[in-house]
């Protein structure tokens, strides 16, 4: 499989693995009365592939959402590349080279493929007229999507006429192609069967094998973080609880600690209860 | 593909289909019926009379349609700009600065209703109906219940008084001019998309780096822009302004208008010419039942007939794009 072409950014100069791109120290964020995330502390090495791993409500979306300049964190700092950055938009956190898959898609249902394969990166021509290159982004569209293997009926087909897995795909592939720096994954293959998933895991691992771009990924599917992350991190009552390598912890032991984590919280309400 | 199913992909995607062939249709059917007394200039123009208003007010409605939002104070700002513009020229300012001055003020209140309506929250329906009771009211006040006369420019022949009101074809030609440039806008232009991607879907254009806030304040500015710049033409064109003139009756065509265009009122979908087509359609309606001596109370029994089907076939062809997956 080909590498995701790049057409409007320049190739990056060559990269050191191992060097943190991203710190977060003690990230905080309530809404309203209910306090999500409680300090988190994670550290994003370039080219690795992190995997989030948390019950349902442990913050795991609220910090991606945080991380791509969604929501704006109450307290802690985010350095990127060492240097202490703020986002106050999505915008700005993708023009600091972040960019996230979110778990809904942020797909637009009446636009086609190919607009939404753009959207928030139109091509466009005659400077501050700002008119679309439509001919451009559908070539470039096709081309993308026949690279990676994605099969749409047509680039110009609307998205509401996809299938789940279809527009997942879209999607990620958006996402992918326009990671300069840090990619987000916020369950990147929930609606997909096992032929897309497939292909979405190769596109994240060649995305990876670059060494361009770090990728945050959270997944409910251990084997799938297995196979794409480099290390894990487990995400309970809005902290890091558990850093640790792939390679030294297994499936067993890590479904293990997170149902001994549960056994320990329902414990702990009983236990408030009685 | 078989014909007939191409013939309907067409009418599917191509929304302002419908209503072309239907307007077309009645136009035969009022030429045949009233032959050259319909077909004639005076009668002709006084349908574009009807059709321009509504037309100019419609079109900018439609960015807000397409947002999911609605703007019920266009058709005051039509009433109010050229007010705006009497005063400022009563008080002894070049007619030039009256109307960029009157103008201005009218990209101020779609400015207003912009800004309260994303910032504080309120829904837009609520936020322009409250500016235009007190644009009305305003217009009550400072006109003391009297009737402005005359217009300047109006009745003028010089080539800039003619093109801005007083030649009896130039306000549907502004109306067909800016129809084109706000089609454009929509389908081909950036902001065109994070206008579609903002009324189709309000988060995931968020997400996907749309600021939608400012999408949708531009949106009003421009609706009241435009309902304010055609107001003006068409102050120029009647040579009077009566204040008792209410502007909730041009939104509720306009409204229809879209509607019978093909943009129905869920967001992310609608068509500028469409829009267009439906305010051509209204007032051919109208000046044909008048000419043919049908009761004008009838228009309205037409009228509401033809925006319920309409929007019966908007709402069915959107059910059908979404179910038309091409697997």
């Amino acid at each position: 499989m080909s590498a995701a072409p790049q057409p409007s950014e320049p190739t990056p100069p060559a990269v050191n693995r191992g060097e943190a791109v991203l710190e977060v120290r003690g990230v905080t964020k309530s809404f309203g009365a209910l306090q999500v995330l409680r300090g988190i502390d994670l550290t994003l090495r370039q080219g690795e592939v992190l995997g989030l791993v948390g019950d349902n409500g442990a913050g795991k979306s609220t910090f991606v959402k945080i991380l791509s300049g969604f929501h704006p964190p109450d307290g802690g700092e985010i350095l990127i590349g060492g240097a202490r950055a703020t986002f106050s938009s999505v915008e700005s956190a993708r023009t600091q080279g972040i960019e996230t898959v979110y778990q809904d898609l942020a797909l637009i249902p009446q636009l086609p493929v190919f607009q939404n394969l753009f959207l928030g990166h139109e091509l466009t021509r005659l400077g501050p007229l700002r008119l679309l290159d439509k001919r451009e982004m559908r070539k470039l569209a096709r081309q993308y999507l026949d690279d990676i293997n994605v099969n749409v009926p047509s680039v110009d087909a609307e998205a509401a006429q996809l299938s789940g897995g279809q527009r997942q795909a879209i999607a990620v592939a958006r996402a992918v192609r326009s990671a300069r720096k840090i990619l987000l994954l916020d369950e990147p293959l929930s609606a997909m069967g096992a032929r897309e998933s497939r292909l979405i895991i190769d596109l994240v691992k060649d995305l990876s094998s670059s060494g361009r771009v770090s990728i945050i990924v959270i997944d409910h599917n251990y084997a799938h973080l297995f196979e794409l992350c480099d290390r894990l991190n487990v995400i309970n009552g809005g902290r890091i609880t558990l850093d640790v390598q792939v390679h030294e912890t297994s499936i067993e032991e890590l479904t293990e600690l997170m149902v001994s984590a549960y056994r320990r919280q329902l414990e702990e309400v009983q236990n408030a209860g009685a | 593909m078989s014909p007939g199913r191409r013939v309907l992909r067409l009418f599917l995607y191509q929304r302002e289909l419908t209503p072309i062939v239907i307007t077309i249709a009645l136009f035969l059917y009022f030429t045949i019926k009233a032959g050259s007394t319909f077909t004639d200039s005076l009668s002709l123009s006084s349908a574009a009379g009807y059709a321009g208003p509504i037309g100019a007010i419609a079109i900018g409605q439609v960015l807000l349609l397409v947002l999911a939002e609605i703007d019920l104070s266009a058709g005051q700002v039509f009433l109010f700009t050229p007010w705006m513009m009497y005063w400022m020229h009563n008080d002894g300012l070049p007619i030039v600065i009256a109307i960029l001055i009157a103008l201005l003020a009218a990209c101020l209140v779609g400015a207003i209703n912009g800004l309260i309506t994303v910032r504080l929250n309120v829904p837009s329906f609520v936020t322009t109906l409250a500016t235009n009771f007190i644009l009305y009211g305003l217009v009550l006040v400072e006109s003391n219940d009297a009737e402005a006369s005359p217009i300047p420019l109006s009745g003028h022949t010089g080539f800039a008084s003619q093109l801005m009101g007083a030649w009896k074809w130039s306000e549907i030609l502004w109306v067909v001019a800016l129809t084109i440039l706000l089609g454009a806008m929509l389908n081909r232009t950036r902001f065109g998309v994070r206008i579609i991607a903002t009324g189709g879907n309000l988060i995931g254009a968020a997400e996907a780096g749309v600021p939608i806030r400012r999408v949708k304040v531009w949106c009003f500015v421009l609706c009241s822009f435009l309902a304010g710049l055609v107001g003006i033409v068409d102050s120029i064109k009647y040579g009077t302004l009566d204040p008792g003139n209410f502007g909730v009756d041009y939104i509720l065509y306009a409204v229809g208008a879209c509607v019978i265009g093909g943009t129905a009122l869920t967001g992310g979908r609608g068509t500028v010419l469409g829009a267009l087509i439906g305010a051509i359609l209204i007032g051919i309606l109208e000046d044909g039942l008048t000419l043919t001596g049908v009761s004008t109370n009838q228009f309205f029994i037409y009228v509401g007939v033809v925006i319920i089907i309409a929007m019966a076939l908007n709402v069915q062809f959107d059910r059908l794009i979404a179910r038309s997956r091409s697997r």
